[in-house]
């Protein structure tokens, strides 16, 4: 597991500093895709995660960005086993929670937890804001007693910048950037240590989309929290993330850090994402070339052999359809799963994503 | 520049809903060259969806739509549904969102695109559809056209979709384009083909677009004219370049200040977003001044809460000149962004 | 970013998570002006105040024979006439509303029961569990209801109370699809998978997301079938496997007074028209029901009610 995720030195080294909260190892999730008919076979899988490496240090915010399809979101639900691991495995904290009992897992939830997309869907339209905002406590026997909770929750909701008075309201009251606030609230409620933004941003408007970014920010700073910024916006991913992950159909293809990322891609997949990007600019967008990348993204049913890009690739040469390459440091601190870098040829080794 | 194909004067859009009487659109006004891609900008509830919808007549039949339409010289607004659904199929191409919304999901792509063809007798028969039909789907990029023609929208990609709607959308050879979010749904490699594409048949069939978008990064792409609409209103507009290099409106500033950079100086994180406080007002409740009072960080004049600014001419600059376009910037404000404070116009 | 500029600030008070005013206040207050729930409402309370205070109300008791004064059409004396054996026909419908309506209350409060439940575990956890529950809803589904609660009443022999648990069963499967359909549903929306990744349990889910989200379709079928369980009580009581002469219930009288039609019509009609009424009121009692205990449509019904000339809905946002 050499150059797994962006962080470069010796196994000694990296043990020295192990600031890392959350480590994912040869983490896959396949779904199985069923044949239709009476006798329903198992003929294949989505390959939505398919074999990842992440290291997610402490305090820091990874963003993780690819286009719909890629299984950045399967990611995210997968780290946190809302959506189970078919192998591979993850450690938060020092612990593997791929082998935790249900009820571990429940107690889990309390420390690692999700904001989710859409703030209209992610609020049971039933249940009062502050009945939301409270769950985790009751789930977790925090704060017990009716006084003691409700101050929880009045902290809570001032925390995102909400009035306390509005517990008393049912979502549907409330605009999409003060749903998600709500979501937030949930979210922080248990004092987690790491939260997976999932999209969390995408379903709101532009001028409230900022507010939101600020107050995670803000959030991070004042709690010391983890983020897995996961989004298909690579201007919003830039803006909040210390390191980027890019993902292309089930795979990490490049990490580093977010500056050099977004300033010198290595991957050619990474290349073609970043020149895509409209600039709200028109002068900057006069002047610059899109790399347009020809056709679609592979069916994550069937994985091309060798790199999984080189179907779509400019710049795909002879190793590519025959090995599959392996993140390896293009310059440090920032690696690429691309054979134009480093040792050409050098595969991802067999026995790595059967869980190490 | 010649004869414009679309001019909409004082457009107004009302519903009645259960919370009051609904003002979506109060009194737009712009037009479109030939050749020209007018942006209309907007956050949602700003009233740009309703205000093409009102044109093409895909409003409920209870929402009072008022002004006019102008599309060639003969008003939208006052046309007949039969009329209207020639000039649909005809005249105007639509694009919207979702690209499930403008294909039937029963028929193949070659029987939809056959039918319109049929329909208003571009062709003289359905070999001859058939034909021209596949010409069109290879114009706008689709791998294997003719294969294509036999298969079921479900069978396509998002991004594959969206270009067999634009192919249908062209498929009239339309003087305009009305372009409704139309690439929101998409990923950024595909957003940027179609992009690339439509500026491609724009530019051989001097066709007229009107792309409706929240995203100012499209807008900077594409646009030469660009309307920032904000409760139903057109606060600012102009020259693509005036709008975002010179924005006039403290709304406009708002909404260019609150866009994270991608290629940001410094580390990430270490800027702070210029957010604009609170949300945009409902259409039922209105402010009585200007409509961006309530959220306005500058509020440069008491008249600011009891009169509506009009559209007025962004005063000149050091150097450059408001006379120098054709197009003139506008900004529906009191407050003059160059000179900080202050009155423009009157 | 100031709460101050949202719509939904207000000053700061002491904070309560509970709904502002009781969530029951305002569905009942809704529920009450509305005219068709306020008229279903007062039917149903109506008919419980009948069932209740029967033996004060009625003028007669329910087997007075006098075949001096057979079938005398409604007039002074006997408002609703008198049937073959001379009996008063409105004390018989009065006494019968108990019948009918513990009918109703027992044998769809069965059928709830078990239904919701079974769907409920079927629909959430899928799987074997799903298979084999609904299979066997599947095998009691298969009988004609009327077939199933004869067969059942064959076993446990008639009676009103074995009638009850006959049709309780029959509508068992309906509430248990009806219920599995809406849980299918509401599983797969965020707000459940969010509830999740914050620790929430099974049984909280269920009980606190899921079956209030899975609630208007099962508060339907509720109304639907308390209609149809009066009804089946009058099926089974005309087939002389419910209630047992000379007790009364609607539905005996009415197939009894059947075959007198044209000579008593009274005898038909008056039994029957309660039946409807009662039929009625639970639909209308069903529907406002529905309305007013989700949260939104609360919100629409009280702004419309507070404008009651502008009562359509907002359908277009831009």
């Amino acid at each position: 597991m050499s150059t797994a995720a962006g962080q470069a030195g010796t196994p000694a080294e990296r043990g020295a500093r192990d600031d890392v909260l959350v480590r994912a190892r040869g983490l896959q999730v396949h779904f199985p895709v069923s044949s239709k008919g009476l006798r329903r076979r198992r003929t294949g899988a989505v390959r939505a995660v398919d074999g990842v490496d992440l290291d997610i240090r402490r305090g820091e915010t990874l963003g993780l960005v690819g286009e719909s399809g890629c299984g950045k979101s399967t990611l995210g639900n997968a780290l946190l086993r809302l959506v189970e691991p078919t192998a591979g495995r993850v450690e938060f904290d020092g612990t593997d929670v791929t082998a935790l009992s249900a009820k571990a897992l429940r107690a889990l939830r309390r420390r690692a937890v999700m904001v989710f997309q859409d703030p209209y869907a992610s609020l049971d339209p039933r249940t009062t804001v502050g009945q939301t905002v409270a769950e985790p406590l009751q789930v977790h026997s925090l704060h017990r007693g009716t006084e003691a909770r409700a101050a929880r929750v009045a902290e809570l909701l001032e925390l995102v910048g909400l009035d306390p008075s509005v517990a008393s309201r049912y979502p549907h009251e409330f605009s999409g950037g003060q749903r998600q606030r709500v979501g937030i609230a949930r979210a922080l409620a248990g004092e987690p240590d790491f939260v997976v933004c999932d999209e969390a941003i995408a379903s709101l408007d532009v001028s409230v989309q900022a507010q939101v970014l600020n107050l995670l920010r803000d959030l991070q700073q004042r709690l010391g929290l983890t983020y897995l910024f996961v989004s298909h916006d690579l201007a919003a991913v830039r803006h909040v993330s210390d390191r980027i992950a890019v993902m292309y159909l089930g795979r990490v293809v490049e990490v580093g850090d977010a500056a050099d990322v977004s300033a010198r891609p290595q991957h050619p997949y990474a290349q073609a994402l970043l020149s895509a990007v409209p600039l709200p600019d028109p002068a900057a967008e006069r002047r610059r070339e899109r790399i347009v990348l020809s056709g679609d993204v592979p069916s994550a049913t069937r994985v091309p052999s060798g790199c999984r890009f080189r179907t779509r690739c400019p710049r795909a040469f002879s190793p590519c359809p025959d090995v599959d390459p392996a993140l390896q440091e293009v310059e440090p601190a920032h690696t690429a799963a691309c054979h134009l870098h480093g040792v050409v040829g050098v595969p991802v080794a067999a026995g790595e994503h059967t869980g190490a | 520049m010649s004869e414009p194909v679309l001019v909409v004067e004082d457009l107004r859009v009302q519903l009645d809903t259960p919370r009051g009487n609904a003002r979506i659109v109060n009194g737009l006004s712009y037009s479109v060259a030939p050749g020209e891609t007018v942006a209309v900008v907007g956050e949602s509830g700003s009233g740009k969806s309703v205000s093409v919808m009102a044109l093409l007549g895909l409003l409920p039949k209870r929402a009072r739509v008022t002004g006019s339409a102008r599309f060639r010289g003969r008003d939208l607004l006052t046309m007949r549904e039969r009329e209207l659904r020639a000039v649909r199929g005809d005249g105007v191409g639509m694009v919207f969102q979702d690209p499930m919304t403008s294909l039937n999901p029963v028929l193949t792509i070659g029987r939809q695109l056959t039918e319109g063809l049929l329909a208003h007798r571009k062709v003289s028969g359905k070999r001859e559809a058939r034909e021209r039909a596949a010409q069109l789907l290879a114009d706008v990029g689709l791998p294997d056209p003719r294969g294509a023609l036999d298969r079921f929208p479900h069978e396509l990609s998002g991004g594959m979709r969206q270009r067999v709607v634009i192919a249908t959308a062209l498929a009239g050879d339309p003087a305009l384009l009305i372009a409704d979010e139309a690439t929101t749904a998409l990923d950024v490699t595909v957003q940027a083909q179609i992009l690339d594409l439509v500026a491609r048949l724009q530019d051989e069939h001097r066709t007229g677009v009107v792309w409706i978008t929240h995203d100012l990064g499209v807008v900077a792409g594409v646009a030469d004219r660009v309307l920032v609409m904000y409760g139903g209103r057109c606060v600012e507009d102009g020259t693509v370049d005036d709008v975002f290099e010179r924005p006039a409106h403290p709304y406009t500033q708002g909404l260019l200040g609150s866009l994270p950079q991608l290629h940001d100086g410094g580390a990430g994180g270490s800027r702070e977003l210029v957010a604009i406080g609170g949300t945009p007002p409902p259409p039922t409740d209105l402010p009585p001044g200007c409509v961006f009072w309530p959220r306005c960080p500058v509020r440069g004049d008491e008249r600011c809460a009891t009169e509506q600014p009009p559209l007025t001419p962004v005063g000149p600059r050091d150097g450059a000149g408001a006379g120098s376009s054709a197009v003139p910037h506008r900004a529906a404000t009191f407050y003059d962004a160059a000179r900080g404070a202050g009155e423009v116009g009157s | 970013m100031s709460a101050a500029q949202d719509p939904v600030a207000v000053p700061a008070r002491r904070i309560s998570v509970r709904p502002a005013r009781g969530r029951f206040t305002t569905a009942l207050k809704l529920l009450l002006t509305s005219p068709p729930t306020l008229f279903a409402t007062l039917v149903v309370a109506g008919v419980v105040v009948l069932a209740l205070f029967d033996e004060l109300i009625a003028p007669t008791g329910y087997n007075e024979v006098d075949v001096q004064q057979r079938l005398l059409p409604p007039g002074q004396g006997h408002w609703f006439g008198t049937d073959d054996l001379g009996r008063d026909v409105l004390s018989r419908v009065v006494l019968g509303a108990a019948v009918s309506l513990q009918v109703g209350a027992v044998a769809v409060g069965f059928s709830l029961l078990v239904g919701v439940t079974a769907g409920l575990l079927a629909g959430y956890y899928g799987r074997w569990l799903d298979t084999v529950l609904m299979r066997l809803m599947d095998v009691l589904f298969a009988f004609p209801a009327i077939l199933l609660a004869i067969a059942v009443i064959a076993i446990l022999g008639p009676g009103t109370t074995n009638a009850m648990i006959a049709i309780g069963i029959t509508y068992t499967p309906v509430f248990a699809r009806v219920t599995r359909a809406a849980v299918l549903g509401v599983k797969e929306s965020v707000f459940v998978r969010a509830s999740r990744s914050v620790g929430v349990s099974d049984a909280r889910m269920l009980l606190r997301h899921v079956l209030p989200n899975a609630a208007p379709p099962i508060i339907v079928q509720t109304s639907v079938s308390l209609a149809f369980a009066v009804l089946a009580e009058a099926a089974l009581s005309f087939v002389g496997l419910g209630t047992q002469p000379p007790a009364p219930s609607w539905g005996r009288m009415l197939s009894e007074g059947r075959s007198y039609l044209e000579d008593a019509w009274w005898m038909a009609v008056f039994p029957g028209l309660a039946i409807v009424l009662l039929v009625l009121a639970f639909n209308l009692l069903g529907d406002g029901l529905r309305d007013v205990l989700d949260p939104q449509q609360r919100s629409a019904l009280e702004a419309a009610r507070a404008k009651p000339r502008r009562r359509r809905r907002a359908g277009v946002g831009a």
